[in-house]
């Protein structure tokens, strides 16, 4: 195993460095991360002890996990200072996440609404405000058809109360442990809201479950946990995100999501985000699948100051099968960290892995990816396609695809391209007409394209919609 | 009825040190005419054409491009006088496309993941706007950005340019018939896998739908079986016959000659075009090959 392999498996290992915290003395009891503020969130969502236990635990393993500071290329995270979160996510303390008011969010925000052409209803809901919606009522029509199967989508904090039994089981336990990484466990002792989905038995949910709505109607959400169990045979298309950037005064987002997809079962989780420019996004998404299930990850990252962002499928069972689709782009200042990872620990087992990145005016994308092959995985095959997309000569782009295959019966492919946007292509367009930007675009759009077209189309306008704004350099 | 106008054309290329290859072209292209550009490899030939449409690439030392426009080149629409003659030089690849250039390239790109369709009616409602804006300074397209949306971001932008979906898929249609391309072509990414023939073929669909005054086809015949050869020419002559479309036809052959029949032939050596005469210059030419041109020039000089 290579020294930079042992860069990705970091997440899992034990602490090596002691997280150094900048405590100022006065404000220790309301400003500290600590058990005191732990045991406030669980008092206040009224939660049974056990999850109150496992928020301690996981505290105990985030304090002694080190910051991932030394993997190749990965983005600066010295700015995040944890203890500034909690004022924010006591529910004692007078001060929120999102603003009260759409007329204290920074201009540079409510410019990229207007520019989205965002009505202002929907504006508010959007900004974290919390202003109802209409599409509440959409939501709740969806909500009694689903109902009469069996199927269950609500609130993650509801469900801890309401669905006690499947939550305790799956929680945080056999998917994304707190013990992965630190900010799976940072998530684990503070998480709050998110969504949770429940689909029984040979159940097929044929719209999207689209979190869209829920973020609308609750606000949103900056440690939010997604919780989806997919039992044997059903079928789910689980949305979430939106163009809105998603703005607030701290500058963290953590979240977590565990995806279980039984046998034969199908789950898509596709995914729109762009994270105002201030931000910190770390998240760890991650699903176990099945004797013949498929999971499919569908992401578009957009915004932040820095992403880290590797979802995971864990092929535990015959024939398991995966499929990851990632775009991302980074433009001034971004540091966009993406990638993939597939365990293929059963034989037949299959994934695919493509990812486009666009980076432009010195942003930086990498691609950070691994592919697990074990040992008795026979006959399993997996392709891996990273593209890159550079404007310009100050913008870089990596691709780190690490490969660790351990059975000789297996199909591996593997292909990347890094490249800078074609002067050639650009005239072409050009001289048919288009102005130098939306010849621009319009490479883009061609290149991204393979990914949108997995998308609703709602979401694709909208991806691509936001790509455009980014190009422009107008994104707040 | 336009007229490109080339007038002493000298270019280098935009480099340190970049080598001079265009040493005072002269030619002249007017709506409905058929020049054919001829000359040996490596003479310039692609370099004067991208210099026209405004290729990045190069850097015009001396000499000047002009285009002279007249009521009848954008259909109905009234050109006011003082807009009638343009340097080229001045002017915007995108600008030159909007006031009639077209550039048939000898290597099209290939763009992945646009659709032929798209593309094309993206382009010609490019130009539409374009154009209006260089000839009445009709500047719509900042309140277009500003409008955005019309309802929710969810429904796309309400503007669909001059030419809507329809309409367009309608003359597309018939363009592609006219050049017995199949229909697939539509829905394919532009250029992507095409064979080379087929590319070509492409490049005068392209024209075909954006109506240029002057068309640049730079080796439009190369890599053409018998057939396309022939559907290509009848869409050159169509361009020219019911557009009024001015060709400057870049080949090295006599075989397109014979189907797409130039008014004039010219023969361009060492950056200049050096001699000019009829279509039986061409045919002179597929006997005697380049030298006896050369020596007949070189030893007047
Ligand atoms: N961008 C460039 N950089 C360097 N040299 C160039 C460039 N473009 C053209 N040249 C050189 O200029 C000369 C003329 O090239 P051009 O492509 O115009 O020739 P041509 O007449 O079209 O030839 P052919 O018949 O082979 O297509 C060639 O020697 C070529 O190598
Ligand atoms: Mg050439």
């Amino acid at each position: 195993m290579s020294s930079d392999q042992d860069h990705l498996k970091e997440t899992d290992t034990e602490a090596r460095f002691e997280f150094k915290k900048e405590q100022k003395a006065a404000f220790v009891a309301e400003k500290g991360l600590n058990e005191e503020t732990i045991r406030v969130i669980s008092e206040d969502k009224d939660e049974p002890e056990w999850m109150l236990e496992r928020r301690l635990r996981a505290l105990k393993q985030y304090q002694k996990m080190p910051m991932p500071t030394d993997w190749p290329g990965q983005p600066d995270l010295s700015e995040v200072d944890v203890d500034e979160i909690v004022p924010y996510i006591r529910p004692d303390v007078e001060v929120r996440g999102g603003v009260d008011d759409w007329r204290d969010l920074p201009d540079d925000i409510k410019d990229t609404f207007d520019k989205l052409g965002i009505p202002e209803a929907e504006k508010n809901a959007l900004s974290g405000v919390g202003a109802q919606y209409e599409s509440e009522v959409v939501y709740q029509n969806m909500q009694e058809r689903w109902e009469e199967k069996g199927v269950v989508f609500m609130n993650m904090d509801q469900a801890v109360q309401e669905h006690e039994d499947i939550v305790k089981e799956y929680f945080m336990t056999k998917c994304v442990p707190p013990s992965d990484n630190k900010f799976a466990a940072l998530h684990g002792a503070i998480w709050s809201g998110g969504s949770f989905v429940y689909v029984p038995e040979d159940v097929t949910v044929e719209m999207p479950v689209q979190a869209y709505f829920r973020m609308n109607s609750e606000g949103m959400g900056q440690f939010e946990h997604t919780l989806i169990v997919a039992e044997k045979g059903s079928e789910v298309h689980y949305i979430e995100g939106c163009s809105a950037p998603k703005y607030s005064a701290f500058n963290l987002h953590s979240g977590g999501v565990e995806v279980f997809v039984g046998e034969d079962a199908h789950v898509q989780y596709s995914t729109v985000q762009n994270w105002s420019k201030n931000t910190y996004n770390l998240n760890t998404k991650r699903a176990i699948v099945e004797k013949g299930g498929r999971m499919e990850w569908i992401s578009g990252s957009m915004g932040s100051k820095a992403t880290m962002l590797y979802p995971a499928s864990i092929l535990k069972g015959r024939g398991a099968s995966d499929n990851h689709i990632t775009i991302a782009f980074a433009g001034e200042g971004q540091n966009i960290d993406t990638g993939a990872k597939v365990y293929h620990n059963a034989p037949e087992t299959k994934s695919t892995i493509e990812s486009k990145s666009i980076s432009k005016d010195g942003g930086r994308t990498n691609y950070r990816g691994l592919v697990h092959i074990a040992n008795g995985a026979k006959n399993s095959s997996t392709a891996v396609e990273c593209d890159a997309l550079m404007f310009d000569n100050e913008s870089t782009s990596d691709t780190m695809p690490y490969m660790e295959i351990n059975e000789s019966t297996v199909d591996v492919a593997h292909e990347a391209t890094v490249g800078k946007i074609g002067d050639e292509d650009i005239f072409y367009l050009q001289s048919r007409g288009l102005d130098d930007d939306d010849a621009k675009q319009m490479i883009v759009s061609g290149f991204i394209e393979p990914i949108t077209e997995e998308l609703p189309i709602e979401y694709a306008v909208e991806l691509n919609r936001l790509v455009e704004l980014e190009m422009e350099g107008s994104l707040g | 009825m336009a007229t490109l106008e080339i007038k002493n054309l000298h270019a280098r290329v935009a480099e340190e040190d970049g080598e001079q290859i265009l040493r005072g072209v002269d030619l002249e292209v007017k709506s409905g005419e058929i020049h054919a550009l001829m000359g040996p490899n490596g003479s310039g030939k692609s370099t004067t054409s991208k210099i026209i449409a405004g290729h990045p690439a190069y850097e015009v030392t001396d000499g000047e491009i002009l285009l002279h426009l007249e009521d009848d080149d954008f259909g109905d629409l009234e050109i006011p006088d003082d807009v009638r003659t343009w340097n080229l030089l001045e002017l915007e690849p995108n600008e030159r496309a909007a006031l009639g250039i077209f550039l048939g390239f000898q290597y099209p790109a290939e763009i992945e993941g646009v659709t032929m369709t798209n593309f094309l009616r993206t382009a010609l409602n490019a130009k539409i706007d374009e154009r209006e804006e260089l000839l009445f300074g009709e500047d719509d397209e900042e309140e277009e950005e500003e409008a955005g949306y019309d309802t929710s971001p969810m429904e796309g932008n309400v503007d669909d340019g001059e030419v809507g979906v329809a309409e367009f898929q309608k003359l597309l249609k018939e363009k592609m018939e006219l050049l017995d391309m199949d229909e697939k072509f539509m829905q394919r990414y532009l250029n992507a896998g095409f064979s080379g023939g087929e590319k070509k073929q492409n490049e005068v669909l392209q024209a075909a739908i954006l109506e240029p005054s002057i068309a640049v086809l730079d080796e439009i015949d190369s890599g053409l079986d018998i057939d396309r050869l022939q559907d290509v020419s009848k869409g050159i002559n169509a361009l020219r016959d019911e557009q009024g479309t001015g060709i400057l036809q870049i080949t090295h052959y006599q075989r397109i000659l014979e189907y797409v029949e130039p008014d004039h032939v010219h023969i361009m050596l060492d950056g200049k075009v050096v001699k000019s005469g009829d279509a039986s210059l061409a045919s002179e030419l597929e006997d005697k090959g380049y030298d006896w041109v050369r020596e007949e020039v070189y030893e007047a000089a």
